[in-house]
């Protein structure tokens, strides 16, 4: 017996090394084989791998020979978490997708990420496509701007018609459409649930806010301490969502966002507070025709302001060793020609670069002719403001589903976030 | 001469390289972390740069608001969640034990696995079930509750502060409910046949006889069981994170030590981790769990009476 496990095991040692040995030879061979410059895009869009793999990666290699593009998504939640293990063991890959914000301002001062300020193709943004990205001097930006999300409604048109209701344009004429197709009673008028939070906040407050508080005008008076989150502007908008809590479906307590989707791309609900990163998904999922409207504002004749929110970017890793190939791809990633696929292939992402795109999905071409109608802005919660403990967009979650639940009121809400708020960031106490 | 090198016991070398590569492994994964967090809690980084500043970490935490309103909640939370799965697990854990152990019974193997399966299961499996299940939406709950006439009892109760947290340890219980019923189950059967018989012959019989005989008999397994159960429960997190996210919510409602070390530790959304603020809930996590242990072990455990059988 002893001396049969003896000879198992000689042979397993043999097998181990015979493979090692086959592994070292392949490895060998590919290196042999490859001179190029591969680059390696560290990315959160797992979603995305398809898009790239077949459309963007073979379009800029079929341009640019010698050099290979490999993109390498980690799963979303787990993005940030990897990617500084990554970056501090130098195992990063030379191409790095930006959060925006706090996460990447914060890797650029560590750096991590190397300035790109002097890739061509960069004076094809806006400052506020660029402030995502930047430090709060705006002297340098470390990402090259990809794709912004657009908040607004996504509305079922057959529900509509079937009801007899009309796109709304005003905060009255939307509730108005609401109450008539709760009195109808087919469909659930909105499908939203408080069950995650951030659906409260980001679907919720950032999407109708933006009226009240005007904008970059607001947004930027909340920064400089010049407004609080207890004046009208900003407590206005909670005073709108606590409607919101007659028209959500029963238990919206519970609901989650994927029983949001759900919900509405069945044909059960009518209206839809959504971010233009649905666009995609709801075409495939719902057999009905799908409309958008913009945020109602207070009366009619106003000005509009849209959340155009910049969401991902593309970085370059400071010690990455094929930096001029990486400048050169972040410079096609600035061009008409990447910022054309990108939009195309991921309808609901729109491109932040000045070039006239065309946009083959009539949903986000909706969605984008509200750029040329409404001034523009970003989460209000996002620059600067959500730095310090606590955190002002997990707050504004908690307060945004608190007060559609109705269980905070409106004024609460607003008192305990700007106590919050206060409690760290100076222009504020 | 060599009788005297004989007697002389040469040091047993084999002793230190047989326990060598344990020692290396558990110090490696676990010794070497532990001591880690526990200096990583006291330390706070400043301008890029680390500096040591005693107990200023845990002092925030504890008297700060802008933590210590978090932490006591979740604590809070933590302690509930601990004392449901205390008195709903344990008491049906038992009684499960007991019915399994009648000699009578009819199945009893598919009982005991069937019970004992949910243990088995991932966290996520039985979250994203239950979920499922109670949801408004989609769930077989409301329209269980329908056929039997008691639909006005549905709420969402997950998405409701008052119920949720109630409701995420009563699922809780429902996964583990198996392993107190197989422990106990296990102790029962270990009680001699002879002294049932005896107890008998001395009149104590039926119910007497569990409550008389077989509890007193148990009651090391049962505290065997509490502390699987302490320890569990505040080191909890996989549950609540798949069923009310990170953020624990409704308004941190289910916010156990676990999820807080979560988002502290590896921040979330646009909260950015800070490993130091994560390493000092940690610490005060196991200290928690240590100073129960020790209770424990040292008062608890010596005054449980154990009987030769």
């Amino acid at each position: 017996m002893d001396k049969n496990t003896c000879k198992a095991g000689t042979r397993f040692t043999a097998g181990i090394a015979a493979t090692a040995f086959g592994a070292a030879f392949a490895l060998g061979a590919a290196s042999v084989k490859a001179e190029d410059v591969t680059l390696t895009i560290e990315s959160w869009r797992n979603d995305d791998l398809e898009i790239w793999n077949s459309k963007i990666i073979p379009a800029f290699e079929a341009q640019n020979p010698g050099i290979k593009i490999v993109f390498a998504p980690t799963a979303p939640a787990e993005y940030n978490a990897a990617l500084n293990t990554k970056l501090q063991a130098g195992t990063a890959g030379d191409l790095i997708t930006c959060r925006p914000f706090d996460a990447s301002l914060q890797l650029f001062e560590k750096g991590h990420l190397a300035s790109v300020n002097d890739v061509p193709g960069m004076e094809n943004f806006s400052p506020v496509a660029k402030s995502g990205w930047s430090t709060d001097d705006a002297a340098t930006t470390f990402c090259v701007p990809m794709a912004s999300v657009i908040h607004g409604f996504i509305y079922n048109k057959e529900a509509f018609k079937e009801v007899g209701v009309e796109a709304p344009t005003t905060e009255a004429e939307f509730f108005a459409a609401l109450d008539k197709i709760k009195e109808d009673g087919n469909y659930v008028p909105m499908a939203m649930g408080t069950a995650d939070q951030w659906e409260a906040a980001t679907m919720g407050y950032q999407n109708i806010g933006p009226n009240y508080w005007k904008g970059e005008e607001g947004r930027l008076a909340l920064i400089e301490g010049k407004q609080r989150l207890t004046d009208d502007p900003w407590v206005e908008p909670y005073r709108v969502l606590a409607k919101w809590k007659d028209y959500l479906g029963d238990g919206f307590e519970a609901q989650s966002y994927p029983d949001s989707q759900n919900l509405f791309t069945l044909g059960r609900a009518a209206v839809y507070p959504a971010g233009s990163w649905e666009i995609s998904g709801f075409n495939v999922q719902a057999d009905f025709e799908l409309g958008a409207f913009l945020p109602p504002v207070k009366t009619a004749g106003d000005t509009c302001y849209i959340s155009d929110h910049v969401d991902i970017a593309l970085g370059m890793n400071a010690k990455g060793k094929n930096a001029d190939a990486a400048k050169t791809f972040l410079s096609w990633v600035a061009s008409a020609e990447f910022a054309e696929i990108y939009a195309n292939s991921l309808p609901g992402f729109f491109p932040l670069a000045s070039h006239d795109v065309k946009l083959e999905d009539p949903l986000a071409q909706e969605f984008v002719t509200w750029r040329a109608k409404c001034e523009s802005t970003i989460r209000s919660t996002y620059q600067i403001l959500s730095r310090g403990t606590p955190n002002l967009e997990n707050t504004t979650w908690v307060a945004s589903a608190n007060v559609i639940k109705g269980s905070e009121s409106p004024e609460d809400a607003a008192k305990s976030l700007q106590e919050g708020l206060a409690s760290w960031y100076k222009p504020q106490q | 001469m060599d009788r005297q090198e004989s007697g002389r016991k040469p040091f047993r070398w084999h002793i230190l390289v047989f326990l060598l590569p344990a020692t290396s492994v558990y110090t490696l994964v676990m010794i070497y972390p532990l001591a880690e967090t526990l200096r990583l809690s006291l330390f706070r980084e400043v301008d890029n740069s680390t500096v040591f500043v005693g107990l200023a970490n845990f002092a925030d935490l504890f008297f700060d608001s802008r933590w210590s309103d978090q932490f006591w909640n979740a604590l809070w939370n933590n302690i509930y969640f601990f004392i449901v799965n205390m008195l709903v697990q344990n008491p049906i854990g038992i009684a499960l034990a007991a019915l399994l152990s009648i000699p009578r019974l009819r199945g009893r193997s598919f009982y005991r696995t069937a019970i004992f399966l949910p243990t088995l299961l991932s966290f996520v499996i039985v979250g994203f079930g239950w979920k499922l299940i109670l949801s408004p939406l989609w769930g077989v709950a409301p329209t269980l509750l329908d056929f039997v006439g008691l639909k006005f009892l549905f709420a969402p109760w997950l998405g409701k502060e008052a119920y949720a947290l109630t409701t995420v340890a009563l699922v809780s219980v429902w996964q583990f409910i198996g392993l107190p019923m197989i422990l106990i189950y296990a102790a029962l059967l270990s009680i001699p046949e002879e002294l049932m018989e005896a107890a008998e012959c001395d009149g104590v019989t039926g119910a007497a006889q569990f409550w008389k005989i077989k509890l007193p008999l148990i009651l090391p397994t049962i505290g065997i069981i509490s502390i699987l159960t302490f320890v569990g429960n505040f080191n909890a997190f996989d549950l609540i994170y798949t069923m009310q996210g990170a953020l624990a919510g409704p308004n941190f409602s289910t916010d156990l030590l676990g999820t807080l070390l979560y988002r502290t530790f590896f921040g979330h959304q646009l909260q950015l981790g800070d490993p130091n603020m994560g390493a000092t809930v940690a610490t005060v996590m196991f200290l928690i769990i240590l100073s129960g242990v020790a209770l424990y072990l040292f008062v608890i455990q010596r005054r449980i009476t154990r009987y030769q059988m």
